[in-house]
């Protein structure tokens, strides 16, 4: 394991200590070692958090920050943050105007957040939550409940934090939220298996040669393993799973996110993106905004993943408005 | 012996500790199969924040539990945190007043857990969860319970009854948790949180034997 680490069992506190120095200028350490917060949250605005697992960065503290989240939940490797901690953070955030709760759809998350939910109305805060499930490889389209959250989580949390910003209440930040994650779809390719520092090999295979379609953020199987192929024929399974499903069709106007899964070299992303953006454009859909990066990784996993949004009008303003964070800075 | 001492239940939760230790990477293991991985590793990070706060004081069985999933639940997160900290804190709480623990008791407590448990996730037996490890354990008490059955010959039955309700989910699909994604592919591998229940069950089982 050729890995940068001290004590394997104590990387997530560890990693949170660089991550608080490294962006003073954007967040800022809680009473809760497990709960980070945004600098300068705007005064009289509805709160926005998140929280997850952790291994996925920039997701989730990476998008702490303006317009985005103003306070984050930090898990484990790849294990939800405690009930505690979303109900931290949703104290963090809260100013009497309610909290918007935007996650992802995994039993862990759910089971904890529920809770923090509970624990917050006795204590006097309003939570709401969106529950991300973008991943159309996770489940049937009759399913969609079952579907995990994934890289769209990144453009439902831009959205909802810029109509919490924009001064939207309660209501309607969660209504943004949820038609943000609505029109959203998802799709993921893995070349390379990760491993968890305190385990030190990796928990499943992708043979060298090979693929995995649909596989997750924490490598759940995917629907088909195949020879691994060039970015052309890559690119076309991914639209061919995604564009269907929503169905995103001639005329729409999109948002594309291509994210790398952690080790796959950024300039290979970009030679995705081309391709994908020629099929796009064949079918008539117009790209409106796209985002190429490691937005949301997979520890050192090699491949990545494909998001679709479609846009509306409230969609593209809030698409467009400006945000700083680590993970995403658009002005 | 038919009763233990509540205030002599220490070393049953040290068991317990040790039990999810020597096992840290037989369930990373499993839960690597159809889940993530992290298992193991999560368990025994938080069974072992208890051992290390805890080791030196002096608790009764059921503070023991209480403070054990107070641990898991705001400490250790993930799916395990909030499932054993409901179960070990309702247990807790039913047993909190007794000063004897008899095979009744313990059947009664351990069936506030599986309730509890059942407030927070729908998993029913044969959903391929603990609940296939924990519901069997709770019926075998009560029966033995209501029986009137010898408390050291109670809890090998428990024993038996969690080990094969976790080897009974070797051949079910997963319907909760992040196995159930999987569908079909789940079939053919023990559940991982099934495996950590009967470990723990086990070792709470020969814990109590022991101050019989």
């Amino acid at each position: 394991m050729q890995r940068i680490l001290n004590n394997p069992d104590n990387i997530v506190d560890e990693m949170l200590k660089g991550f608080l120095k490294a962006h003073s200028d954007i967040v800022e350490a809680t009473e809760n070692p497990r709960v980070v917060k945004a600098k300068n949250i705007p005064e009289g605005k509805v709160g926005v958090i998140t929280g997850g697992g952790s291994g996925h960065k920039p997701a989730f503290v990476g998008y702490c920050g303006k317009n985005l989240c103003d306070a984050v939940a930090v898990g484990e490797i790849c294990s939800s943050p405690t009930a505690a901690a979303f109900l931290d953070a949703a104290k963090v955030a809260d100013q009497g105007k309610g909290v918007a709760c935007l996650y992802g759809n995994y039993s862990g998350d759910n089971m904890n957040v529920k809770m923090a939910v509970k624990q917050a109305k006795k204590a006097g805060i309003t939570v709401k939550t969106v529950v991300a499930n973008d991943d159309v490889a996770s489940a049937p389209k009759t399913e969609r409940e079952k579907r995990r959250g994934v890289a769209g989580e990144v453009l439902m949390w831009k959205v909802g934090g810029a109509k919490a910003a924009k001064g939207g209440d309660l209501d309607e930040v969660i209504a943004a939220a949820q038609k943000a994650i609505d029109n959203t779809r998802s799709v993921g390719i893995g070349l390379s298996p990760c491993t968890l520092p305190a385990v030190g090999h990796p928990n499943f295979e992708i043979k060298d040669g090979t693929m995995e379609v649909g596989i997750g953020h924490h490598g759940e199987p995917g629907i088909e393993v195949c020879e691994l192929e060039s970015a052309e024929k890559m690119a076309k399974r991914m639209v061919d799973v995604v564009v269907p499903d929503y169905p995103f069709e001639a005329g729409d106007e999109v948002v594309v996110l291509v994210s790398g899964l952690g080790a796959t070299p950024v300039m290979e992303l970009y030679v995705l993106y081309d391709e994908i953006d020629k099929l796009l454009t064949e079918k008539g859909i117009k790209t409106h905004k796209a985002y190429v990066g490691n937005y949301f990784t997979s520890l050192e996993m090699m491949g990545a993943t494909l998001t679709i949004m479609k846009l509306d009008d409230e969609l593209k303003e809030l698409i467009d408005m400006p945000a700083e964070s680590m993970g995403l800075k658009q002005f | 012996m038919a009763t233990f001492k509540n205030a002599d239940g220490k070393p049953i939760l040290l068991k317990m500790v040790k039990g999810i230790q020597d096992n840290k990477a037989y369930l990373g293991e499993v839960d690597g199969l159809i889940g993530d991985g992290d298992h193991g590793m999560n368990m025994n990070k938080g069974f072992s924040v208890f051992e290390e706060r805890f080791k030196d004081e002096t608790f009764t069985f059921t503070e023991g539990l209480d403070e054990l999933g107070t641990i898991l639940l705001n400490e250790i997160g993930g799916s395990m945190g909030p499932i054993y900290g409901t179960i070990l804190m309702d247990m807790a709480e039913a047993g909190e007043d007794l000063e004897e623990i008899g095979v009744a008791e313990l059947a009664k407590m351990l069936e506030a857990g599986l309730a509890g448990l059942c407030e927070i996730v729908d998993a029913k037996v044969g959903d391929k969860t603990l609940v296939d490890t924990l519901s069997p354990s709770v019926d075998v008490l009560k029966a033995a319970a209501e029986g009137g059955k010898d408390f050291k010959a109670a809890l090998e039955e428990m024993k038996e009854a969690a080990a094969k309700g976790r080897d009974s989910t070797k051949d079910m699909v997963a319907k909760f948790g992040r196995s159930s994604r999987l569908g079909e592919r789940s079939r053919g591998v023990l559940d991982a949180g099934a495996t950590s229940c009967c470990i723990i069950l086990t070792a709470m089982a020969d814990g109590i034997t022991e101050l019989l």
